[in-house]
């Protein structure tokens, strides 16, 4: 890797209640201008570690170094000007309910640089055409599809230009175009800004299929990481059973239970 | 087996008295915190006046409505009492004090607390389970800062006015009744009431009443908008709390400041 | 809803809120209550104040020229000091005599102020020497003598102020 990466988990582990870890000691780097997918089942400790990433919780053990700060260090002016250079998109895109997709791309322009009208109309207008979506510009979020307002949060999300951008869940409950649509965005959009993405998601094969790199994740651990191509071809059973969806395997179909025929009573009595 | 039944309430009362002194601490410094942080809501006014319009106007129908009723209905039963002892002249004196001391604060943070209070506290619990707010501090923008302190300073501002408006509109409702309907001699009925009512320790006492209100309910809904668990159960569990505990605590403050302003003056 | 409707309403509501404060002022309350600045404050000892409370009305001729500031006992005379502010609008000699009266036979007690005859108004600070107690009934057959007693005692010394108990 020609430059230092942008993100740096060194051996990182957290947990919110005392003997629960729900992260033990994760190691991963993203370099610069990569888009990188975050996989595993829900529960895994991927949005946890989406969350160490954008320093709403401290690593109990390890470092946590985001765009070259250790998140430990930083002071709440800190943490706010680290993430001033970091774009987010959340699960359901988390749009302003009252404000109107045009203000809501506006929003951090208003709130975090003082731009003339005229600049931010401007701006706004740019970023609602990168995500097609500049005919939308004054309608309301309620208005909106599923798809498109992914696209306004996705719009939102880098209106400052950012140097990394954090997908928590983007795909999730979007139909097949909107689908493609969004993923297709992500990848150009990344290489357009010159950013860095992250994409945690579940959505494997979709994902697999836009990224550079990608980590498996399970029971807070990365079981498995590698190109696209070396994740759909290794051997790590649980991988296997997750990328070719497989109802049973190393993540079993049933929950732990007593023998089936003792629930049924058919022992001797 | 009884002892252990025994403890084991005593040990749940514990438990609960517990929790709510953790949520009050936990309240107070959310409440500390709002207002280090409110020099955006008062500095970017216009984000207060939004807050104003939704606390304050959309309130206004409800308040004048309410207070008009309340004013005819004081006069009408405040002249049958009166009569009796041919003071129907004093009739005045009863609705107004009784309004602007007791019933404008009191009934008016009610109304707002239900009206205004649960807005607040639904929009913001709403926000924070459609992610709004994590997303709006991933941007780096204060949530408090942005969306609570103009909403708890608009409830503040909207608050005295609502109860001066219900006072106002209840004691034209009395005049409505008693003067209009009843015939209490017109000049009787404000002379006697300006001669009673004091600026300072009827009108004024009741604005302080209204503004302590104003505060108490803004900040139930607030908080319990920012602290509502991010599900629709737990959004509509909030809204209700809010309602519940803004009635509470009106009416206990009210006690208190009632006890603390016009003993002593009481005539 | 775009921002200057929004700007108009809220207008009109504070607006509205200011002018219903006004009217509670002006109109229902009496903003000519005497303030300090405008009044002067004049004390009157009563042996018996009977039901007078603070802030009762101070009459003369029946129209309110003052109200009741302070009630305090006085631990040495053993009688009521009653102090109260009067409108600078109203002036008054200084020989005037207050008397403790009540309105209808069960109204309220209220404070009526006679004029007397002499040529040096009262200014703030003044006493006013001549008082007529409330009427008790249980106590209106002694009454007459207990005030002749008292104003020969108030005669014999100085008014010193004594920091005394507020009454209610």
């Amino acid at each position: 890797m020609p430059q230092a990466p942008v993100v740096e988990i060194e051996a990182v582990s957290f947990s919110y209640e005392a003997g629960h870890p729900v992260l033990s000691e994760v190691s991963l780097a993203i370099p610069r201008g990569s888009v990188v997918g975050i996989m595993g089942q829900s529960g895994c400790g991927k949005t946890t570690l989406l969350r160490i990433i954008m320093a709403a919780h401290l690593p109990e053990k390890g470092v946590a170094r985001i765009l070259g700060r250790s998140t430990a260090e930083l002071d709440r002016d800190g943490r706010y000007g680290m993430r001033r250079r970091m774009g987010m998109l959340f699960q359901f895109g988390a749009l302003f309910t009252d404000l109107s997709v045009y203000e809501n791309v506006a929003f951090p322009m208003r709130e975090l640089a003082e731009l003339p009208e005229e600049l931010i109309h401007d701006l706004v207008m740019m970023k609602l055409q990168a995500v097609g979506l500049r005919g939308a510009a004054q309608l309301m979020p309620a208005e909106l599809s599923g798809g498109m307002s992914r696209r306004v949060a996705l719009a939102r999300a880098i209106a400052l230009d950012p140097e990394l951008i954090l997908y928590d869940e983007p795909f999730t409950g979007l139909d097949p175009i909107s689908f493609a649509v969004i993923a297709r965005l992500v990848r150009s959009l990344n290489d357009s800004l010159g950013a860095t993405s992250i994409i945690v998601t579940h959505d494997v094969q979709e994902t697999l299929g836009i990224v550079d790199y990608a980590y498996f994740m399970a029971a807070g651990r990365v079981i498995a990481q590698g190109a696209p191509d070396e994740i759909r071809r290794t051997a790590e059973p649980f991988v296997d059973q997750f990328v070719h969806g497989k109802p049973d395997g190393p993540v079993p179909f049933h929950y732990p239970a007593p023998g089936y025929a003792a629930d049924l009573e058919l022992a001797a009595t | 087996m009884e002892l252990a039944a025994v403890r084991q309430a005593f040990e749940r009362l514990g438990r609960g008295v517990n929790a709510r002194i953790l949520r009050l601490g936990f309240a107070s410094r959310f409440l500390a915190y709002l207002l280090l942080h409110s020099g955006t809501a008062l500095r970017r006014f216009r984000l207060t006046v939004r807050e104003i319009y939704f606390a304050g106007v959309l309130s206004l129908v409800i308040i004048l409505v309410s207070g008009l009723f309340v004013g005819m209905v004081l006069a009408l039963q405040g002249y049958e009492t009166l009569q009796r002892y041919g003071a129907s002249e004093s009739l005045g004196v009863l609705v107004a004090l009784s309004l602007v001391r007791e019933l404008g604060p009191v009934v008016a943070g009610l109304l707002f607390a239900s009206r205004a209070g649960s807005a607040i506290t639904a929009e913001i619990g709403l926000m924070k389970a459609t992610e709004q707010l994590s997303a709006m501090e991933m941007m780096a923008v204060d949530p408090i800062a942005r969306v609570v302190a103009p909403r708890f300073w608009g409830g503040v501002l909207s608050m005295p006015l609502l109860a001066a408006l219900f006072s106002a509109m209840g004691i034209f409702g009395g005049y409505l009744v008693g003067v209009r309907l009843i015939g209490v001699d017109e000049g009787a009925f404000w002379s006697q009431m300006q001669a009673a009512v004091d600026l300072r320790e009827d009108i004024l006492n009741g604005v302080i009443k209204s503004v302590v209100f104003g505060f108490a309910v803004a900040w139930i809904a607030v908080f319990e908008g920012y602290d509502a668990p991010p599900t629709a159960e737990g959004v509509s569990g909030a809204t209700t709390r809010t309602v519940v505990m803004s009635s509470l605590a009106i009416l206990a403050l009210d006690f208190m400041l009632t006890a603390f302003m016009f003993t002593g003056g009481n005539r | 809803m775009n921002r200057s409707a929004i700007d108009l309403w809220v207008g009109v509501f504070v607006a509205a809120g200011l002018a219903a404060l006004l009217f509670l002022a002006l109109k229902v309350g009496n903003l000519a209550t005497f303030t300090d600045t405008q009044a002067y404050q004049v004390q009157a000892r009563f042996a018996n104040i009977g039901g007078l409370k603070v802030r009762a009305p101070v009459k003369s001729a029946g129209v309110v020229v003052g109200r009741v500031a302070e009630i305090r006992f006085d631990n040495e005379s053993y009688e009521a000091i009653v102090s109260m502010n009067l409108g600078a609008a109203y002036q008054f000699p200084r020989d005037t005599t207050a008397k403790i009266l009540t309105s209808g036979l069960l109204g309220e007690q209220y404070i009526g102020l006679e004029a007397g005859g002499d040529g040096v108004m009262l200014k703030s600070g003044d006493r006013l020497r001549l008082t007529q107690s409330a009427v008790v009934l249980e106590n209106l057959i002694s009454q007459f003598l207990f005030n002749k007693a008292a104003e020969g005692k108030e005669a014999a010394k100085e008014p010193g102020k004594e920091p005394g108990k507020e009454q209610k």
